[in-house]
């Protein structure tokens, strides 16, 4: 299109040719029921207009047609409803293996820290060609990150995790907004997202990092004594973290709970809320004491927990949703 | 005695009655509570315009240099909460529907007149509460009031803002109360449910909608207040609230509003439609039952403004199928419209010209909505000027097109003189194309990824070129809007004198004077005719039917 | 300016039927159908209420039970007597319109009235207590080393027996401002019985007003066990 004057975004994700498929058809449908309607009006407006002396037809209706014209659009609408939450669903499920990158929002700006270290403000530099996976929060208000380019928007919430993914395909750089309303400036909380090719990314990576995530989580986890009842054994006061991250989790009033970032981020919070089966609610609550990055690296770190060993970022769960059960999503976040 | 002259002596109507301030401000009359009301939602509506006026200025350029950022988050927060609560939900129903409900069934006035006056005393007391928070710094949070912003980081008159909308509600709940009961008991004799003008099925399942959702704001607005007077955390994650809870109990009735917004706009065009078609309704009853059912299904949609929220997969899939499930009674009705116009006899007078302008804008709008409701697209425009474009297609390509149009068809009942027509027509036009201007590029805005609320785009600049159509649209609209109210005042010192019924059309309320007497009709009505009898009143030997048994 | 009542019976003239209505019947039943739906929209208003409550009801179940045990379950009680008591003094109230017993319809709604100041009064007291014992959302809220019902080795999250309280103080003020207004509505009856405007013939603001009386009632029954009876352990 037009370079001062374009119609149609970028298009630079795997989902955003799903999303441009479905508006596609959507206009496509609407189009041609627009035309119609606006036919038909003109029609028969033009067609049935007064003439002295011939008189309207009065016709109470039809009921074949108006089941006919019921039944027709709700199989349309039925057709769009469900392609709609085929792409939904898979925008929602990031894939196991996704880079991790963790997302601070804070009045008004983007404060990006990668899995490997690398913190960023209001930029995010990814590879091209590789799932990644944004676990959100925000530190004031409700913000929102929407990069039109790869058809992507979450809100970020205060007080718990959200996660939204991508999988960027062209390599170039592209927009990132705010799209919940936060506050002065609003319209001033956008970025960059910066899309290299694999090389270009590695070089990038290598410049600068204060190492991976999970290691400074491992540093704060030790410096706020967290590892006084987490043991590596048994004979802590509080439950070996070792492989628990992904896991389901039986907690003492017989709900049964994932271990995923929101849960860990609970359990930092507010402990009370969900004691582990066979322990005592002896933890006190960390809240006021760390900062949102400060859980994102203890989240990060235990998380590579989950392997022994490896300071990997494997995630089990498709998404935090404030510590889901087995039949449906549980935890204090009304659903 | 009378003297001989060309003018018949002026007869006694509900205009001139009585006179003076006092006889207006203390009146239990429907019809001239339903004037107090007219000039109060006109004037909210100048001022809700002037603020979209602004907005639309400011983005003519990507820089902020027109008002400061905080400024400009107050003036679409107060368009929209102007607009919405005090334009958009009494228009219709406070103006035509307090008009015409009564005469329409044949009453003499609605079931509870001191209530009807009591609701605009109500209206007016959440206008100087909301014009004073407007004068003494504004409110910031958008009309939307999102938690934790509004409750404990805006540095704006909330609280204030807040309160004037909470006590807007009860005057829309006594609006609908007074509705629901009137048409239930005050039907003159003859009168069935299926002999009811659509008119009256759409203002009844509006007004269902007015008792049963808007006190869920009204508390919604208490805890936000309390919240922020007291410091509380019931939407506050720092003090353990959620402030989803705020957006479900937000969205229970806004959701519902744009219903309220819309039904009593149908109910306009489908009397406007069947008269200068001159037949009746297509498919009477299922435009009847299309209403109660947009009224009911309403109720069950509102967090598809959530879907990126950060609700469940599942809650969204459920919504998204009930939103469709929502569109198919509206498209039922379109359908309905057009039919009628099918085999009619089709008059081009300026309330049809508006009923057209609602037929293609509101399906324009509509069908955007299926866009919205489509989970996968909903990610991508969500909180972009497509909602933007998709809402004001509705409300006012749809809303606001019908109340002109009803307002035109009306008018000489209301006042007694007929409009210019030829000003009128062209009125109509212009609003048409002003407002296709205005708000089809910012679909192309919306998905281009352009938010929702920016005062500065000038990281953006591609944008500008579709928001200077936009802005150019607006000024367009705006002389589209100035003229009814131009040539209306115009024509109540010089317009022609009204007959009782210029357009021959059906309805009670044509079978009175223009404009009508204090109670209405001379005699108690006796229906004995189904609604939209056109085939009687344009029979070649027309026998006048008598209204008394 | 006609009455235009369809003359039934003989009924022209009366003073009590409004001009918009052609017969009495149709206005009692229009008053009546507007009473219960605006009792409709209150069940909505507090609706919004109980819902959010039923939320955090459900997610801090331990926090909002150790809250509760804090609140005076003797004294709740004793004021749902109270109200059940007012409302029958209310049905009596209108029984003795409908049979012409002035004296008893007038007392009848003095004890109604006497009733409702002492669900006030108790109210009061209750509100006083949690004022004493700095339980009143705030900046002087505390309630630190709670016992959470059934779990003794576990102390109530402070935060969200704040959350409890608010929505406490919220709801039973909602209430009880109701009850005011009742007080206000029912004052006002009393002195239109004293004057004798109600006869078998017409008692409908009576009835109406006995409406309201009902759901203040029953919305204190369905606030009763929700805030003060859950997970009580004796």
């Amino acid at each position: 299109m037009f370079n001062n004057f374009p119609l149609w975004p970028d298009r630079a994700s795997t989902a955003a040719g799903n999303v441009d498929a479905l508006f596609i058809f959507l206009l496509i449908v609407s189009g041609l029921m627009t035309l119609l309607i606006f036919v038909a009006i003109v029609y028969f407006a033009a067609r049935y207009r007064h003439r002295p002396g011939v008189l309207a037809e009065q016709i109470e209706g039809s009921t074949p047609l108006e089941i006919t014209w019921s039944i027709i659009p709700l199989g349309v609408f039925m057709v769009i409803f469900v392609w709609g939450a085929v792409v939904y669903f898979k925008s929602r499920t990031p894939p196991r293996d996704s880079t991790e990158v963790y997302v601070v929002a804070k009045q008004w700006m983007w404060k990006l820290e990668h899995a490997e270290g690398q913190r960023e403000i209001n930029e995010l530099h990814v590879p091209v060609g590789r799932d990644v996976k944004l676990i959100m929060t925000s530190q004031d208000v409700i913000h929102s990150f929407f990069v039109p380019a790869f058809r992507m928007k979450q809100d970020v919430v205060p007080g718990r995790y959200t996660v939204a993914w991508f999988h960027a395909t062209k390599v170039g750089t592209y927009h990132l907004f705010c799209t919940q309303y936060c506050g002065t400036q609003h319209s001033g909380m956008i970025g960059d997202i910066v899309v290299m090719d694999p090389a270009q990314y590695e070089a990038w990576m290598s410049g600068g990092s204060t190492g991976p995530l999970s290691a400074s989580g491992e540093k704060i986890f030790a410096e706020l004594g967290c590892a006084t009842c987490h043991r590596s054994d048994t004979q802590g006061r509080g439950p070996n973290l070792q492989g628990v991250f992904g896991k389901p989790v039986q907690l003492e009033d017989g709900r049964m709970v994932t271990a995923d970032e929101n849960y860990v981020r609970e359990s930092i919070l507010d402990p009370g809320s969900k004691i582990v089966k066979g322990f005592k609610p002896v933890m006190p609550t960390f809240q006021g004491l760390v900062s949102e990055e400060q859980l994102n690296a203890l989240v990060a770190y235990v998380k590579s927990l989950a392997q022994p060993g490896a300071p990997g970022t494997k995630t089990a769960m498709a998404e935090p949703s404030g510590g889901s059960s087995q039949a449906q999503p549980q935890g204090s976040k009304v659903q | 005695m009378a003297t001989a002259t060309t003018q018949p002596v002026e007869r006694e109507n509900y205009l001139n009655k009585e006179y003076g301030v006092g006889s207006w401000l203390l009146t239990t009359d429907h019809k001239r509570i339903a004037l107090l009301y007219l000039i109060s939602i006109t004037f909210f509506f100048f001022i809700g315009g002037f603020f979209a006026l602004l907005i639309r200025l400011e983005l003519l350029t990507p820089a902020s240099d027109l008002v400061q950022a905080d400024t400009y988050n107050k003036l679409f927060t107060m368009h929209g909460q102007v607009m919405v609560f005090f334009f958009l939900i009494p228009s219709i129903p406070a103006v035509l529907g307090n008009f015409l409900v009564p005469m329409m069934i044949g009453a003499k006035d609605l079931a509870f007149p001191r209530i009807n006056l009591l609701s605009w005393y109500i209206y007016i007391v959440a206008g100087i509460l909301i014009l004073h928070c407007m004068l003494t710094g504004g409110v910031d949070t958008g009309w939307t009031f999102y938690t934790p912003f509004s409750t404990a980081f805006s540095n704006t008159k909330v609280i204030e803002a807040g309160l004037a909308i909470f006590v807007s509600g009860f005057s829309s709940i006594l609006t609908g109360l007074n509705f629901v009961v009137t048409i239930h008991r005050m039907r003159a004799p003859g009168m069935t449910w299926s002999r009811l003008p659509l008119f009256i099925w759409a203002h009844y399942a509006t007004s269902i909608i007015q008792i049963l959702g808007t006190p869920v704001i009204a508390i919604t607005l208490v805890l936000v207040v309390a919240e922020r007077a007291l410091h509380l955390g019931i939407f506050d994650p720092k003090l353990g609230g959620d402030p989803l809870l705020f957006q479900h109990l937000f969205w229970f009735y806004s959701h519902p509003a744009v219903y309220i917004m819309i039904l009593p706009s149908m109910g306009v065009v489908t009397e406007i439609i069947a008269c200068f078609s001159r037949k009746r309704i297509f498919g009477y009853s299922f435009v009847a039952f299309s209403s109660i059912a947009i009224a009911v299904f309403g109720f069950l949609v509102w967090a598809h403004h959530m879907f990126v929220a950060g609700i469940s997969v599942y809650a969204a899939v459920i919504f998204s199928i009930l939103s469709y499930a929502v569109a198919v009674p509206s498209a039922v009705k379109v359908f309905n419209w057009t039919a009628t116009l099918y085999k009619g006899s089709i008059h081009y007078d300026a309330p049809m010209l508006y009923a057209f302008g609602f037929l293609g804008l509101f399906t324009m709008g509509g069908l955007t909505g299926l866009f919205l409701a489509a989970l996968g697209v909903n990610v991508h425009v969500h909180d972009t000027y497509f909602v933007i474009a998709h809402f004001h297609y509705i409300m006012v390509g749809g809303a606001v097109m019908g109340y002109l149009g009803g307002m035109h068809f009306w008018w000489p009942k209301i006042s007694g003189k007929l409009y210019p027509e030829g000003w009128a027509r062209l009125a109509a036009l212009i609003v048409f194309i002003g407002f296709n201007l205005t708000f089809f590029p910012q679909f192309v805005l919306g998905y281009l990824g352009m938010p929702r609320r920016y005062a500065d785009y000038s990281h953006m600049p591609e944008f500008q070129v579709l928001n200077v159509l936009s802005t150019a649209g607006a000024t367009v609209l705006g002389v589209g809007y100035l003229l009814p109210m131009l040539y209306f005042l115009w024509s109540m010192r010089y317009g022609k004198p009204a007959p009782d019924n210029p357009w021959n059309a059906a309805g009670l309320e044509w079978k009175s004077t223009s404009p009508p007497p204090t109670f209405n009709f001379e005699e108690e009505p006796v229906v004995t005719w189904e609604a939209y009898n056109y085939d009687e009143l344009d029979a070649p030997n027309k026998q006048e039917v008598p209204i008394v048994g | 300016m006609s009455d235009s009542s369809v003359a039934v019976h003989g009924e022209t003239n009366d003073p009590a039927l409004r001009h918009h209505f052609a017969t009495e019947e149709q206005q009692r039943n229009a008053s009546s159908l507007g009473m219960w739906i605006f009792l409709g929209t209150e069940v909505m208003f507090f609706g919004g209420l109980f819902c959010a409550y039923l939320i955090y009801r459900h997610s801090y179940f331990g926090d909002f039970g150790a809250a509760s045990k804090s609140i005076d379950a003797a004294l709740g009680g004793t004021n749902t007597a109270v109200l059940i008591c007012s409302s029958l003094t209310v049905v009596l109230a209108i029984w003795a319109a409908q049979t012409a017993q002035r004296t008893l319809m007038i007392a009848m709604l003095i004890l109604t009235m006497l009733f409702g100041l002492a669900f006030l009064g108790i109210k009061g007291k209750e509100y006083k207590d949690k004022f004493v014992e700095h339980h009143v959302p705030g900046a002087s809220f505390s309630f630190e080393h709670e016992e959470i019902p059934g779990h003794p080795d576990q102390f109530a999250n402070p935060q969200h027996a704040e959350i409890f309280f608010a929505l406490y103080f919220i709801m039973t003020g909602l209430h009880a401002l109701h009850m005011i207004v009742g007080l206000g509505i029912f004052t006002w009856l009393l002195i239109m019985a004293w004057k004798g405007r109600f006869t078998p013939h017409y008692h409908t603001p009576l009835e109406i007003g006995g409406l309201y009386w009902h759901f203040v009632d029953i919305v204190w029954i369905y606030l009763f066990p929700l805030l003060y009876l859950i997970d009580r352990h004796p």
